[in-house]
């Protein structure tokens, strides 16, 4: 009998360590996959896809159409075929000559003053809705036509806007949702074996207990042993264990106290209610609007700039011109009264940021400071802000250095005397006065 | 062992003397010294000498001010301290429970060419009394923060002065009219012009229009246009520091002097450099010809002779100190020894520098230029003869191109004023005039001024002449103004607004043509005005000179008044000199100060806290006497005496006294601009005395010279000087040689300091306990040419604007406790001879050389601040700049301590949002002067240390536009805000390890000839290097 219930012990003994085993590969192909999507998302990824597609063009002249379209036109224009404020311009190049566009996009009200039979249709397709002239070179506004006819924002676009990061949360968080579930029927299983097996065992214990009180003649010292009674009180009386415990409560409000002191200031999820009900996920997530569409200097200067009312205008002109927040919107206009929104990210006077170092230079998305911004109905603070937070960014994540003639000569120099990763502190990214002055 | 030696350097000098120099050059040394004190190294001098931060003061100022700035460190008592302790233990958990909810305001529509963040900037034009500089104003958000010279002018191309850069604060002044005023209280602008309107319609008698040099060719215009419509309309120009006398010897023009052509200057009590005419441009001219190097080893001849040390003087190669009386006997003198009628020089002025001058200004014809400050009539007509006998016009004076910057008719405005008071003016204007303070006849202008029907001031605060007038239409400031500007014939400019009005104020041409009945507007009448010199379009004409801010291809608009009255022929003038005698008395000289000016600006305490160029004092004036009067028996005065001045007539001041060296024996000098008593000035409020009653009419024209009488009072008023501050003990710190040497051999005009080893010398920088820095990127230096810097001082200016330094005000700067990053030293220096008993010989503080020295954070590559720092706060960059992390701070100030160039500076007080600096520093106090602040560059708090930075906010925004653009930086994009400011492109900045820059390309080529580092044998290697001082000895 006794070996009898050994082998279900065994048995048991295997199931636990089996079930052990797959779950932990589990868990850690899910670790993994995690890592790397975060990886992914960080790495400055925007000129990866598109190479390919522009391959005939020079790539200098893309560059240099790229920042030219992210800076002026891709406030009003997608490089493809969706209609935003104007056109998608996938194709322009074919539906008018290089002539046409040049002078549409120099100044295109003086030819829809010359009354320019094709500048004229395009004027009243869109609205009557009339195109700020810019003052380009000829060049300058044939890279422009270049990097269109390219693809390269096409293919871009869904890595630069919105829709990427969707994309990229979307695998991160299925799957953690899907090594999540499997956990817990570990879990639940490992529960319900442990519990039998402590049971099983403390059955086993008093059945041998009492076959050895029956059956056996135990001398004294023996029968101590086996009739061994668990006294608490004694644990409870020992000096070890009490200071053990006040240690472990000690370190514990140490702790706690520790975490509550260094959290003050720190607004991270800091979500206060703002003047208009404006929703993130309505105008990025589900419209999609480039971030540049209402941010217009993300790309230009420190500040990324909240929206005056003029560029709410441009659509809600036309648009849900009935909803009582976008009244609001009327109103201040009216009133000639600024909107007052709550500023969530408050950095003290003390740092200097700069969005465009981020943004142009560093390549980096808005997300991975602003969270899945697509995604809020109300705008919390994603990221807690910290120092320690910044530095550490610095500090594991490469240079954006291609294509960029500045750090040609570092890249080199770097890659001469170390191994490493040419990281943004590795450039002196982590020196004070990089951002205190 | 001799690392020891060199690292205890940096505790005592005295250890130095075991070094062995490489080189004696000189016979003779030079002893530098800051001042008086230090000189004779009297016992207080030397007290404080060793200590940094001043410990011996109070740091509880009860006597000097009343206000206290909160609970007494000494006198805390225990329940003081326990109730602090409760406030403070309440206070954090208060603060740590909530942040306070921040708003964020967009535009509601927001301006097309205005992005939130980014810097906009507009091409304008500076103008005030004379001073002039086309400039570009540096807007953020719309607000002007900073002023920079325009480069694409070829007059003031390099830098500004000192006034221009501080100009930006006057817009954000809270003590400027907001509405116009009637009778002193406040109005509508209709109120005002249907009364002056009908007030004109009805007017009686002569209409007069009052202001002060006008060099706008519109406005001019539009005046005259105005004026038609009345019989009897004058313009009346004055200028508080008048050239009258100037004018009427060249044609009723400053002559277009050119001192870049100039080898032999002469200076005769003009300041030039500093505060008499159009200073920008002629420093730029006048140092253009004296920067040298091996190739060029020529450089101009400065002689001045002059009564108080002038900046210019101290720039001179050759000064000698004259008396007032004596300036027209020399002139004369000097008249006849050019044309050979006898070549005596003058009785009691040095002969071996006279005959120097008369033998450099022969030998040189054609490239020599003579001029005068005086306001002599006799002086400037000889001057004016010196000139052209010597074939200065058409070389070292264009005669097609005079200068317009001072047009004040002296006889013409004496003439009103008495008119005035007769009676017989119906209506006057004043623009840009202040009569009632500023002339010396003011008060016969008060008392002038209420027998007049319609009195209209245009200022832009209740000035003493705006609180006598019925009408104050307070003018726009020129930031919120369109201009235009014609300085030089030949040179027009454009000033173009960089912001809206703040309050509600009119530009005064804009009431012009409102009480002309016409409805055009100023800016419209502006363009008119300028059309016909437009080539093409008018409109693309129009843009392109309002984005350049000037127009130079010769177009002229300006006209100018050249009649003359009564020319005095030579003979004349000749005899009027000789005759004139020297008077035994003393005398005083009233002259301006080069930041100061007439008083204008009096409410600026940028101003008010850059020291003078040569005195080191700042806030208020005083009585600069040499030191043989101020010891004199029947004196006996030290400095901060109050001393009484009174004139013949019984007019008298009492200022405290200055012992200036260098001041000729026998006078005095006093600045003008102070002494003011009105709300409307609060910063300049009781500082100093009023000079302008000193200056004497005499024969129509100002006088500002004249014999005095002086006594000591009881009193005593200290003169908060910075000139012995952050002294740098006994150290060689400036390197000065002669032109003779420096033609010899270029190699042999510097001293190097070399180390014995057992190896023979070595340099300092080749011992070193420290391994180096490796820079990748950049590594930013600085070079600064003591040649070329004329100790003005926009830097210090430019510098504290930049990087937002706190004003802290007179009984701070007493204390010892000024907080410029940037100050120019200056020394005195005097031959030690070899015996070391000068005091036999001569007085060395009868007329030192001078030497100015920009001292700023060294950047050192082995700083000692660094390691001594027990937080790290300051710490080296990879790019070779020393950082400061404010908010890292604790404030131990042991880095202050251990820094041998003694350039920083604590914050003993919070500066900003703090009652007691409210009215000085009223741009980090009020709403409306905290526009003004950079936003990029943090207002640092109490306790923390704070130092020149290289301004790394603009190094970092350079490198960011080239990383936007995807390029290298290219040399000269990025530049120090001292640097930019230079009028004499003194100090270059760059990246010295682009083999291409300005300056790695100076520093290839002066390496062994001029380039130093201060104190190199403490091996410190600075990132900055100075130039070895070349003077052109006669």
């Amino acid at each position: 009998m006794i070996s009898c219930i050994l082998k279900t012990k065994h048995n048991i003994f295997f199931a636990f360590l089996l079930s052990f085993i797959v779950s932990f590969g589990a868990f850690a192909q899910g670790a993994s996959e995690q890592a790397e999507v975060a990886t992914r998302g960080v790495e400055p990824g925007a000129t990866e896809g598109a190479s390919e597609a522009g391959a005939a063009a020079d790539p200098a002249v893309l560059d240099a159409g790229e920042a030219l379209f992210k800076n002026n036109c891709a406030a009003c224009h997608s490089a493809g075929s969706d209609v935003v404020v104007g056109p998608g311009l996938q194709g322009v190049t074919e539906r008018h000559d290089e002539a046409w566009l040049l002078r549409w996009i120099k100044n295109s009200q003086s030819l829809v003053q010359s009354g320019d039979a094709e500048a004229v249709a395009v004027y009243n397709e869109y609205n009557k809705q009339a195109m700020p002239s810019f003052a380009f070179s000829d060049d300058e506004v044939k890279s422009i036509l270049a990097f269109i006819e390219s693809g390269q924002g096409v293919a871009q676009a869904p890595a630069a806007g919105p829709e990427g990061a969707v994309a990229g949360e979307n695998v991160g968080q299925d799957a953690v949702g899907a090594v999540g579930g499997y956990l817990d029927i570990i879990l639940v299983v490992l529960i319900i074996v442990l519990i039998v097996l402590v049971v099983t065992l403390l059955l086993i214990s008093s059945v041998l207990k009492n076959y050895l009180n029956k059956n056996r003649q135990l001398d004294a010292y023996d029968a101590e042993i086996v009739n061994q009674r668990f006294d608490l009180s004694k644990i409870y009386k020992s000096k070890a264990v009490r200071t053990l415990v006040v240690l472990i409560f000690v370190v514990v409000l140490l702790d706690l106290s520790l975490d509550k002191v260094m959290g003050v200031g720190i607004q991270q999820g800091y979500q206060p209610r703002q003047p208009i009900a404006f929703s993130h996920k309505i105008h990025a997530g589900d419209n999609q609007i480039n971030c540049n569409y209402c941010h217009t200097t993300v790309y230009k200067s420190r500040s990324a700039s909240i929206p005056s009312a003029n560029i709410c205008m441009n659509c809600h002109s036309q648009i849900k011109t009935e909803s009582p927040e976008i009244q609001k919107i009327y109103r201040a206009v009216e009133r000639n009264r600024p909107i007052e929104w709550v500023r969530i990210h408050n950095l003290p006077d003390l740092a200097y940021f700069n969005h465009s170092q981020h943004t142009q230079v560093g390549g980096i998305e808005c997300q991975t400071c602003h969270g899945p911004i697509q995604e809020m109905d109300v705008v919390y603070q994603y990221s807690p802000l910290t120092m320690g937070w910044c530095i550490n960014c610095h500090r594991e994540t490469p240079l954006n250095t291609e294509g960029n003639a500045y750090y040609d000569n570092l890249v080199k120099l770097h890659e001469a005397s170390s191994k490493g990763a040419f990281t943004v502190a590795s450039n002196g990214g982590t020196e004070c006065s990089k951002c205190h002055y | 062992m001799v690392v020891q030696s060199v690292l205890s350097a940096t505790i005592n000098y005295k250890l130095l003397k075991v070094f062995e120099f490489s080189r004696y050059n000189m016979q003779d040394r030079i002893k530098y010294w800051k001042g008086i004190e230090e000189l004779e190294n009297t016992p207080e001098f030397a007290k404080h000498a060793h200590n940094e931060f001043p410990e011996f003061l109070p740091l509880n100022e009860s006597k000097s001010e009343g206000s206290s700035s909160g609970a007494s460190v000494t006198n805390t008592k225990r329940r003081d301290f326990l109730k602090l302790l409760g406030f403070s233990v309440a206070a954090v958990s208060l603060a740590s429970c909530e942040a306070p909810v921040r708003k964020a305001i967009p535009y509601l529509n927001k301006p097309v060419d205005l992005e939130p963040g980014v810097a906009n900037w507009y091409a304008s034009t500076y103008y005030s009394q004379g001073d002039y500089s086309s400039i570009l104003i540096k807007t953020r958000e719309g607000r002007p923060i900073k002023i920079e010279p325009n480069p694409t002018s070829t007059l003031t191309p390099l830098g500004t002065s000192p006034k221009t850069q501080a100009s930006v604060l006057g817009v954000y002044d809270n003590n400027r009219l907001r509405t116009p005023l009637i009778k002193g209280k406040e109005a509508e602008w209709e109120q005002v012009d249907s009364q002056i309107t009908s007030a004109l319609n009805s007017v009686n008698g002569k209409v007069a229009f009052v202001s002060t040099t006008i060099i706008s060719p519109s406005t001019k215009k539009l005046i005259n246009e105005f004026g038609g419509r009345f019989g009897n309309f004058e313009h009346v120009v004055y200028d508080p520091y008048s050239v009258s006398a100037l004018l009427n010897a060249n044609g009723g023009v400053v002559p277009g002097y050119d001192f870049s052509k100039a080898n032999i200057i002469v200076g005769i009590n003009a300041d030039f450099l500093g505060a008499w005419i159009a200073s920008t441009p002629i420093a730029k001219q006048y140092i253009q010809n004296r920067k040298v190097s091996s190739d060029n080893r020529e450089m101009s001849r400065h002689y001045q002779f002059e009564t108080r040390l002038s900046m210019t003087g101290a720039n001179a190669d050759v000064r000698v100190p004259i008396r007032p009386s004596q300036e027209a006997t020399f002139v004369a003198a000097l008249y006849n020894s050019i044309t050979g009628q006898g070549s005596n020089a003058p009785e009691g002025i040095d002969k071996k520098a006279f005959d120097a001058a008369v033998r450099d200004l022969r030998a040189n014809r054609g490239r020599v230029l003579v001029v005068s400050g005086s306001n002599n009539p006799a002086v400037q007509t000889l001057v004016t003869a010196i000139n052209q006998t010597l074939g200065a016009e058409g070389t070292t004076i264009d005669p097609a191109s005079p200068y317009y910057v001072k047009q004040g008719n002296d006889a013409q405005m004496i003439r009103l004023i008495e008119e005035m008071n007769a009676g017989t003016v119906g209506a006057v204007f004043f623009y840009n005039a202040n009569p009632a303070y500023d002339h010396p006849l003011a008060a016969r202008v008060a008392s002038g001024l209420k027998k007049v029907g319609l009195k209209v001031s245009f200022a832009e605060r209740v000035d003493e002449t705006a609180a006598l007038v019925d009408f104050v239409t307070p003018d726009n400031n020129y930031l919120e103004s369109w201009n235009d500007h014609e300085p030089k014939r030949g040179y027009l400019s454009l000033t173009q607004p960089a912001l809206s009005p703040i309050f509600m104020t009119r530009q005064m041409q804009d009431s012009l043509l409102a009480w002309s009945g016409s409805n055009t507007t100023y800016y419209d009448y502006l363009r008119n005005n300028w059309r016909p010199l437009a080539t093409g379009d008018f409109n693309t004409f129009w843009e392109q000179s309002v984005h350049d801010g000037v127009l130079e291809n010769g177009a002229s608009l300006l006209a100018v008044n050249t009649a003359v009255i009564n020319p005095m022929s030579v003979g004349a003038a000749l005899s009027a000199a000789s005759s004139s005698s020297a008077t035994s008395g003393v005398e005083a000289v009233i002259y301006e100060k080069s930041q100061i000016g007439p008083g204008n600006d009096i409410n600026n305490p940028w101003l008010q806290e850059t020291p003078d160029p040569i005195s080191k004092a700042t806030w208020g004036n005083y009585i600069a006497m040499p030191r043989s009067m101020a010891e004199s028996d029947e004196l006996k005065v030290v400095q901060g005496d109050i001393v009484r001045v009174t004139l013949a007539n019984g007019t008298a001041l009492e200022l405290p006294a200055l012992i200036q060296p260098g001041q000729a024996s026998g006078t005095i000098a006093i600045a003008l601009g102070y002494g003011r008593d009105l709300e409307s000035m609060p910063v300049a409020k009781g500082l100093g005395a009023n000079a302008y009653p000193l200056i004497t009419v005499s024969d129509n024209a100002l006088i500002y010279s004249v014999p005095v009488k002086i006594e000591k009072t009881d009193a005593n008023s200290p003169i908060a000087q910075t000139q012995t501050h952050h002294t740098v003990m006994d150290r060689i710190v400036v390197q000065e040689n002669t032109l003779a040497k420096y033609k010899e051999d270029p190699k042999d005009v510097t001293e190097y300091v070399r180390i014995a080893t057992h190896d023979g010398p070595a340099k300092p920088a080749t011992i070193s306990m420290w391994d180096d820095y490796e820079y990748k990127d950049h590594h930013w230096g600085m070079v600064i040419d003591l040649n070329s810097c004329i100790g003005c001082g926009a830097c210090t200016v430019s510098c504290n604007i930049e990087n937002n330094i706190p004003v802290v005000g007179k009984a701070e700067v007493l204390n010892r406790r000024e907080m410029h990053w940037m100050r120019i030293d200056r020394y005195y220096s005097s031959v030690e001879h070899k015996e070391g008993e000068y005091s036999k010989m001569e007085d060395p503080a009868d007329n030192p050389a001078v030497i100015f020295q920009p001292m700023l954070c060294q950047h050192c590559n082995h700083a000692p601040c660094e390691t001594v720092c027990p937080v790290a706060a300051t710490m080296h960059s990879s790019e070779g700049i020393n950082q400061m992390a404010y908010n890292r701070c604790v404030g131990t100030r042991y880095c202050a301590n251990n820094c041998p160039y003694k350039v920083r500076r604590f914050n003993w007080f919070a500066y900003f949002d703090n009652e007691k600096f409210a009215t000085q520093n009223y741009m980090m106090n009020s709403d409306l002067g905290q526009m003004v602040l950079n936003p990029d560059v943090v207002v640092r708090a109490r306790g923390v240390m704070e130092k020149c930075s290289f301004c790394v906010q603009r190094v970092q925004l350079g490198k960011l536009e080239a990383k936007r653009e995807r390029r290298r930086p290219k040399d000269g994009e990025i530049i120090t805000a001292c640097a930019q400011s230079c009028p004499t492109e003194a100090i270059i900045f760059g990246d010295m390890l682009d083999p291409e820059s300005r300056i790695s390309k100076v520093l290839v080529k002066e390496q062994g000839e001029r380039a130093f580092h201060v104190l190199e044998e403490i091996n410190t290697q600075p990132n900055v290097t100075y130039l070895t001082k070349i003077r052109n000895l006669a």
